[in-house]
């Protein structure tokens, strides 16, 4: 491969959300007639970088340059007009269109009279599944395609569209290895035809078997660029891994007590299977696994939140009733969720009303609530974590994310929990308020709470777990003491990958 | 309660104090006594209904079936009636076949997971159909004074209609478990955000349930009243009411998006409309321009709260900008 002008380059890239630096000065080339892998962990920027080569986001700072010249994409449209395209790993299409209509939605082919030519976009369609070399009948709709065949239309889609550049964002995460294999030879004859593609996956047999070249990426910045051919996977995964662990994590160890949560087989069709661990009083136990492992979804069916199909989930040997948020709560569960917006708060209400709306039938007098009693049961709470905020009657979405973060952990401690679940804790907060949780996650532990700590951030998991409990397609992968989980063990088992 | 819905609240009651006052000095009639009590009765049926639609649509949900329901009871009181079933039984029954309208609603809506629009204008053209069925385009009107009598009486032949202690009492309790109990709080949290109200262990589905049976049951009741106040029971009554009933709801600041809104601002919404309209009706106004004027409240309710909330986050916004450059 010459050292040509890239197809596309990116430069220099900064990308911020508020305070959080999502990438920071990241540069690699894109070259023509070659697949680049994008590689780093959950959080590590690649998202943000196929976002702004989609022409979502905006770089802050640096530049995109395409063939030696700098473009700034307005939007997705000058993205795609410049030709980029890119497949996510759920494709959008339109259900009710048809495959072809599908194709060419935004450039339909025109009659004279200014009809869209059916024939003429139906040929077009045929003519792109067999340089594709895939069999699909562009007259039926798009509903009911598997998920590959979807991405073949977007690839169709791409290819109508002329695109020299193609993006695939984790395209294989839902695919069988038959379906892989059929993709992985459209991918490569489009390659070979000229094509740049950029390839993001966590599944590294697939990078060395597509891709040429590496770009390896931790927390929002370039590590590496190299050819695959002069690395081994166990020096990817070192160099996705191997950050300064010295950030201080407040651990305080803890003899812990009797068992609090035990969940046996615990299954639901298609989301996660087989899933037993415990976890005692005392004990925090954290469940890592990339993102779409199931950890989330074990742990909301835990809460009851979602259903299970089969199983049992028993608090203090007590078995606790499936898919009932209200009887966790009874039995002591708190869940705190990942996703603070939706699940977490009701943004429009206040403060107050969000801390007290787990419990607000228990601080009723004779089923009436007085505004003293819920201002008082949130003040203790926001006080104690210290939670930055003007008015207890202000929204709650007028906070920051971290003090955001800071009133959900205030509305499930106020209810007194004796198992506390929570869900990626840290995420999208600050330093200083990410300390503060870890801290009061430790002094919780050790005044007896049980923890169960779902997180995709490799620090977090290895500095605050006594035990780690490692998913990977929804199996648990291993279970690794404090002593055996180490950067490289957890990123091991959550990939498959036998250690080295 | 965000601040600018307690803007919102005020500013409509102060309207409709503003309206009244203006009213009675330059419209003939309007202040005297025998009117206030006709204009409470015109208020009894939209303000009794808005009650729990209000709860409804605070949740994020509608019940446009409500006036449907209202026509079925009253055509059952009559077909009752003339079947000689006494009074006293005849007006639990109706309201508990208001109530088994609202468990179909219910049902459909919160059990098979319908869109309640779909689904209540459904039942909306099914109960209407199902009153003209029990009785056809003719009326029962031989019902005992001392029913009718006391719906359309005052108390001690005063100005006080007897109706308004059923409305009084009625707004209290639906006041105060919307304001202050947790039935409450958990209505406003299932409107603004239904997954974060499932995560902190609120039974949506279920409340949303109880609600429809509520407003089936209020119905019902209405239904009754409505037939005695007018001495005539009737397939065609109430019809069109539950539009007169979302816009005053709307109008008194409860978001059709749910959660937000307040029982306060809706009776006030309520008063407001229906004294224009009678105000208008003194003045010999045409029933066309009465439309005229309820449509253009309905939109003024939902365009003023986003245009001012758009106003002010616009000035935010240059705020920001400005403290951050």
């Amino acid at each position: 491969m010459a050292e040509a002008t890239a197809l596309l380059e990116v430069h220099d890239v900064t990308k911020s959300f508020g305070a959080v630096a999502a990438v920071q000065g990241v540069s690699f080339p894109l070259y023509g007639g070659e697949a680049h892998a994008l590689v780093g962990e959950n959080g590590a920027g690649k998202s943000t970088i196929v976002k702004m080569l989609a022409g979502v986001h905006r770089p802050d700072t640096g530049t995109l340059r395409m063939d030696g010249t700098d473009v700034d994409f307005a939007g997705p449209a000058d993205a795609k007009a410049a030709g980029i395209a890119v497949i996510y790993q759920e494709p959008t299409l339109f259900p009710d269109l048809s495959v072809a209509e599908n194709i060419a939605m935004g450039n339909q082919p025109l009659t004279r009279l200014r009809q869209i030519d059916r024939k003429a976009m139906h040929a077009n369609a045929e003519r792109l599944f067999r340089r594709l070399g895939v069999q699909l009948d562009p007259t039926r709709p798009a509903r009911g395609l598997s998920i590959a065949d979807q991405q073949l239309v977007e690839i169709a889609k791409a290819l109508s569209s002329e695109a020299r550049i193609l993006i695939m964002d984790e395209p294989t995460a839902a695919l069988s290895a038959v379906e892989v294999e059929r993709l992985f030879s459209v991918v490569r004859s489009l390659r070979d035809e000229g094509a740049a593609i950029l390839f993001i996956s966590h599944r590294f047999e697939e990078i060395t078997a597509l891709c040429e070249r590496v770009t390896i990426m931790r927390d929002g910045k370039h590590v590496a660029t190299e050819l695959v051919a002069d690395l081994t996977v166990d020096d990817m995964i070192r160099r996705m891994v191997g950050r300064d662990l010295s950030a201080l994590f407040p651990k305080q160890t803890v003899e812990p007590g009797e068992v609090m949560l035990e969940v046996s087989a615990l299954s639901r069709e298609g989301v996660f299977r087989d899933i037993s661990f415990t976890v005692r009083a005392g004990e925090i136990v954290a469940l890592a696994g990339l993102v779409g492992a199931g950890r989330s979804e074990v742990m909301q069916a835990v809460f009851g939140v979602d259903p299970y199909d089969s199983g049992t989930v028993k608090v203090k040997g007590k078995r606790l009733k499936p898919g009932s948020p209200r009887a966790a709560m009874a039995a002591g569960l708190a869940l705190v969720p990942e996703d603070r917006r939706q699940q977490g708060l009701v943004m429009e209400l206040s403060i107050e009303r969000n801390v007290t709306l787990p419990r607000a039938r228990k601080l009723a007098r004779l089923g009436l609530l007085f505004g003293g009693a819920e201002r008082e049961a949130a003040a203790t709470w926001t006080s104690k974590l210290q939670t930055k905020l003007g008015s207890l009657s202000d929204a709650v979405g007028t906070l920051s994310g971290g003090n955001q973060q800071k009133v959900v952990l205030a509305k499930w401690l106020s209810t007194s929990p004796q198992l506390l679940i929570v869900d990626e804790p840290t995420r999208g907060i600050d330093v200083g308020t990410k300390a503060e949780v870890h801290r009061l996650m430790s002094s919780l532990a050790a005044d007896g709470l049980a923890v169960v700590m779902v997180s995709s951030e490799l620090p977090e998991v290895l500095g605050m777990a006594d035990r780690v409990v490692v998913l990977r397609e929804g199996r648990v992968a291993a279970i690794l003491s404090r002593d055996e989980a180490t950067g490289e063990s957890v990123m091991y088992a959550a990939m498959g990958q036998e250690a080295a | 309660m965000s601040r600018k819905f307690a803007t919102w609240d005020t500013a409509i009651i102060a309207l409709t104090v503003l309206v009244l006052i203006i009213a009675s000095l330059v419209v003939d009639n309007f202040g005297t006594s025998r009117n206030f009590t006709f204009m409470v009765l015109d208020l009894l049926p939209i303000i009794l209904v808005a009650l729990p639609m209000t709860f409804i649509i605070v949740t994020g949900e509608i019940d446009l079936s409500v006036a449907s329901t209202l026509g079925l009871t009253s055509s059952l009181m009559g077909w009752f009636w003339n079947h000689g079933l006494s009074i006293e039984t005849i007006i639990p029954l109706c309201i508990v076949i208001g109530a088994v309208a609202g468990v179909l609603n219910g049902f459909l809506i919160t059990g098979l997971g319908l869109p309640s629009l779909a689904v209540t204008i459904g039942t909306l053209a099914l109960y209407r159909g199902l009153a003209l069925v029990v009785l056809g385009d003719g009326a029962v009107a031989d019902f005992p004074f001392n029913y009718t009598g006391w719906v359309t009486g005052t108390i001690g032949g005063g100005a006080v209609p007897n109706v308004l202690i059923l409305i009084v009492v009625l707004a209290l309790i639906f006041g105060v478990i919307l304001h202050a109990t947790p039935v409450g709080r958990s209505l406003y949290a299932i409107g603004a955000n239904a997954q974060a109200a499932h995560f902190a262990g609120i039974r949506v589905a279920r409340t949303k349930f109880w609600l429809y049976v509520v407003s089936g049951a209020v119905a019902g009741l209405v239904g009754v009243l409505w037939t005695l106040r007018y001495s005539s029971a009737r397939a065609d009554n109430g019809a069109g009411l539950e539009l007169a009933v979302v816009a005053a709801v709307l109008l008194g600041g409860v978001s059709i998006f749910g959660g937000k809104g307040s029982l306060p601002g809706v009776l006030a919404g309520v008063v407001l409309l229906t004294a224009l309209q009678n105000a208008l009706r003194l003045e010999d106004v045409s029933g066309q321009a009465l439309n005229i004027v309820t449509g253009a409240l309905l939109v003024l309710s939902v365009l003023l709260p986003n245009l001012i909330s758009s106003i002010r986050g616009n000035w935010q916004r240059r705020k920001l900008r400005q403290s951050a450059a």
